[in-house]
């Protein structure tokens, strides 16, 4: 075999591996579109389930993921921008900066259901919370901390250095350089990272399992003490625990959990893409 | 550091020079506290990791205190009867962990080096947020459709059943492959063009200078996207538990153990701990389960984390 | 006369141990345009950026001797920073607008020491854009993006940028580097007006223009403060061969 033989078979078989990868996306999203498209109604979105959940809609499921996504994001945001920030303009090449982000890349590989039992051990029972909007919102928004942090980081390094050095050049102190010179242009990385954080914690289940998440509420929660139910978990329980459930049912739930989640997914990347496009620099 | 202006300026002097020192003025003050805010946070993190051991110690340390260790590794799970062994959960995690890395690392490496090597940059364009778009699909959602679709194909395979360790693995192999891929092409980016220039130059076709240039200069950052494609797998849990079977038993060693139903660690704390109550030793069981899921991905992201930080001194472009 | 700046045994040493500047002693004296050159890395820039401790930024690095400012010791504990960049002004080699309307870079320094009466950031924005001759061609367009400035103008906004501080000393670091020969005689030109009311420390783009601008010249080598003097003594009559020699283009 001629060494111009093994590069059109290498090329060949690379090509084809790479769309064994793509092509299964893309069946996994269509099929869930094809089967689920059917079920949604308005209804569907805005009725909230009847009949031991075999009818009705998924409304208490998609306000309480929702509300979720909100308490998230108030429970990460501060403390991930802040983070990132520290990290960025702050920390030293020192030995506690580098346990820092050891800190942070283990928080992102921390598996999800141990920050389920954390949060179960944590804010459910120790802090009293019950399980409650508040304790599930603080899991996930710890849960989520690590990808904020890091885009939100790399957000912050992007601004050129030669800002810093001007402002600081013209009598500015390193918190109002980084307040007027760093974080407004930073600011569209910084979303970018806090929607993707969210689009991530909208679609866990296991952080919420013993936190917050109700197999049946009729009503909406009344206040974030509250339990309420959640679409992951929701699809959770019309798959496997409700039997005779309709299969159009089980797929339109899937078909809004997937749409909420990539939108959020989409509205991050057209941030980040048309933040790129305004740079002046 | 005293000052003696000469006679005739010592007014406008000592107006100036006063003013570079410094005064106590509220924005000193409220920079002090925004400043120091700041640092705390980042120092928390360090925090929090350890409040996450802590308090699965706090729940979890009495099943390693209780339970003879003789049988907290023992082979039967059978909680009901005060039957504590994880060893098969652990063995289940593993069968289905290391199913998930044979699909996912071939497949992913290899996507990988289409992406960075091979592939037109418009194509580029558009496979990347794909691939980042199949990192945002819900874990259940994927569950949803092993349980739904992907069991009752494996079923037609000839299993007994469909849900088996190899469905888990297949499921777990697409989940961990945006991991897989996005880091090891940071790898093969981080080759310099030069390596790549020299080889074709001196006659290598494409393929040689992968294989024989590229790879092997990536090769730590490889390492470092594999491992943590573990990571993320080992720790998965909604879509495992619905697309393993959940049988807590040892299959019998060799190929067919991929296709027998399992139960991993991830999926037992999740079924279990809605039914237990607080306190019993099942529940601490639980939380035990959870401090070695803990500590497997701590050491995995620790060495893999620390392997990142021995490739490459990192970038510090924002510092003041 | 009393100097403006004066600096004793100054040594500056990087991280990487590498000496930037050896035993540096030099006097600045108010409202004299003083020009340091040297080949490239002698630490011209470096002793720029110590002037108004822009040198804070540079991680690791050692300073040994003083400078006094007004003489007050620039290192010394409870100095304010800001107060002593906003009275010694520096402008960068490359011009640097900061994003926002050319406005906005001209009160950015000022608002950050706490000024927002518009009617004095409105006339400090008009005196300074005067004093370093811009006010004719942007004073319509102030609200315009400052990136859109050529670079010319770009150079002279960074110069009146620091202007509307009201500095006592500006600092210089090749100003006229990236500029065409007619935006170049439009910087040197100003100096001369600049002196009147300010102290000047330059760092030149060549020998040639520091011979054109300079009242003091000071000639620096490896770190090394060589030689001193009044410019028409040292660029015709230096002491030292070393001077000489890089005057005469013997090298660097």
């Amino acid at each position: 075999m001629t060494r111009q033989q093994t590069q059109k078979i290498a090329v060949a078989v690379i090509s084809t591996v790479a769309g064994l990868v793509v092509i299964p996306i893309l069946l996994v999203i269509l099929f869930i579109v094809v089967n689920g498209i059917g079920a949604i109604s308005w209804e569907f979105l805005t009725a909230p389930p009847k009949n031991g959940m075999r009818e009705g809609g998924i409304m208490p499921a998609l306000v309480g993921t929702i509300f979720l996504t909100f308490g998230t994001a108030i429970a990460a945001m501060p403390l991930a921008i802040a983070a990132a920030i520290y990290l960025a303009e702050y920390a030293g090449d020192t030995r506690l900066t580098r346990w820092v982000r050891l800190a942070i890349v283990n928080l992102a590989g921390i598996p999800s259901i141990v920050y389920g039992l954390f949060g179960l051990g944590a804010f459910v029972l120790y802090f009293n919370f019950g399980t409650s909007i508040l304790a599930g919102s603080l899991t996930l928004g710890i849960m989520t901390l690590p990808v904020v942090i890091s885009t939100a980081e790399e957000a912050i390094l992007s601004v050129p250095r030669e800002f810093r050095v001007v402002s600081l050049s013209l009598g500015a102190t390193r918190w109002q350089t980084i307040r007027h010179q760093v974080l407004p242009h930073a600011l569209p990385g910084i979303i970018t990272g806090v929607i993707l954080g969210l689009s991530r914690a909208a679609g866990e289940t296991a952080p919420i399992l013993f936190t917050v998440a109700a197999f049946y509420v009729p009503h909406l929660p009344r206040s974030i003490f509250d339990q309420t139910m959640a679409l992951p978990y929701h699809l959770y329980v019309i798959s496997t625990q409700v039997p005779g459930m309709p299969l159009s049912n089980q797929y339109g739930t899937a078909l809004v959990l997937l749409l909420l989640v990539l939108s959020l997914t989409l509205v991050a990347t057209i941030v980040r893409s048309r933040m790129r496009q305004r740079r002046q620099w | 550091m005293s000052t003696t202006p000469i006679s005739g300026e010592t007014n406008v002097s000592t107006v100036s020079v006063s003013m570079i020192f410094q005064r106590l003025k509220a924005t000193n003050w409220y920079e002090f506290v925004i400043e120091g805010l700041i640092r705390l946070a980042g120092v928390s993190t360090i925090f929090i990791v350890g409040l996450i051991f802590l308090f699965l110690l706090r729940e979890g340390l009495p099943a390693f205190l209780d339970i003879p260790l003789r049988q907290l590794f023992g082979p039967r799970w059978y909680p009901i009867e005060g039957r504590f062994g994880i060893w098969p959960l652990m063995v289940g995690s593993f069968i289905v962990t290391v199913g998930a890395v044979i699909i996912a690392v071939p497949l992913g490496l290899t996507t990988a080096i289409y992406l960075g090597e091979i592939a037109p940059p418009w194509q580029r364009e558009i496979l990347k947020p794909f691939i980042e778009v199949l990192s945002g699909i819900p874990s259940i959602v994927l569950g949803f459709l092993g349980w739904v679709a992907l069991a009752p194909l494996v079923q037609r395979l000839g299993a007994p059943t469909g849900l088996t360790a190899f469905t888990g693995s297949l499921l777990l192999a697409y989940m961990s492959l945006p991991t897989i891929i996005s880091i090891s092409e940071d790898a093969l980016y981080a080759v310099p063009k030069e390596y790549r220039d020299a080889a074709l130059a001196i006659g290598a076709t494409q393929w040689q200078t992968i294989w024989r240039v590229v790879l092997p200069a990536a090769r730590s950052g490889l390492v470092i996207a594999v491992m943590l494609g573990i990571g993320r797998a080992i720790g998965e849990t909604m879509a495992v538990m619905m697309v393993t079977g959940n049988a807590a038993n040892i299959p019998p060693l060799g190929p067919g153990m991929l296709f027998q139903p399992v139960r991993t660690m991830t999926a037992t704390i999740a079924a279990e701990m809605g039914e237990v109550a607080k306190g019993s030793l099942h529940y601490n069981t639980l939380f035990g389960i959870g401090i070695i899921l803990f500590l497997i991905t701590l050491a995995i992201n620790s060495i893999a984390g620390r392997l990142v930080g021995a490739q490459s001194s990192r970038r510090r472009g924002g510092q003041l | 006369m009393e100097p403006i700046i004066s600096i004793r045994n100054l040594f500056f040493t990087y991280k990487d141990g590498t000496e930037a500047l050896k035993n540096v002693s030099l006097d600045i004296y108010p409202n004299e345009v003083f020009v340091l050159f040297g080949p490239a890395r002698s630490g011209k820039t470096t002793l720029l950026r110590l002037l108004n401790r822009l040198s804070d930024l540079i991680e690791g690095a050692r300073i040994q001797g003083t400078i006094q400012f007004k003489g007050q010791d620039i290192f010394a504990r409870g100095v304010d920073v800001t107060a002593l960049r906003r009275q010694v002004s520096m402008v960068f080699a490359i011009p640097t607008p900061l994003p926002g309307s050319i406005r906005d870079n001209l009160t950015y320094g000022l608002r950050m020491a706490g000024i927002r009466r518009m009617s004095v950031l409105e006339e400090r924005v008009e005196r300074a854009l005067r004093q370093a001759a811009l006010w004719d061609e942007v004073k319509d367009r102030l609200d315009e993006s400052a990136f859109a400035l050529s670079g010319g103008q770009k150079q002279r906004l960074c110069l009146a940028r620091s202007l509307a501080l009201e500095p006592e000393v500006i600092l210089l670091d090749n100003p006229t580097s990236g500029l065409d020969p007619l935006s170049t005689g439009m910087v040197e030109d100003s100096l001369y007006e600049l002196k009147q009311r300010y102290t000047i420390i330059m760092v030149p783009h060549s020998v040639q223009q520091a011979g054109r601008v300079a009242d003091r010249a000071g000639f620096l080598l490896d770190g090394e403060l060589v030689e001193v003097n009044r410019a028409e003594r040292l660029f015709t009559s230096p002491r030292d061969q070393r001077t000489e020699d890089y005057i005469t283009g013997r090298f660097g």
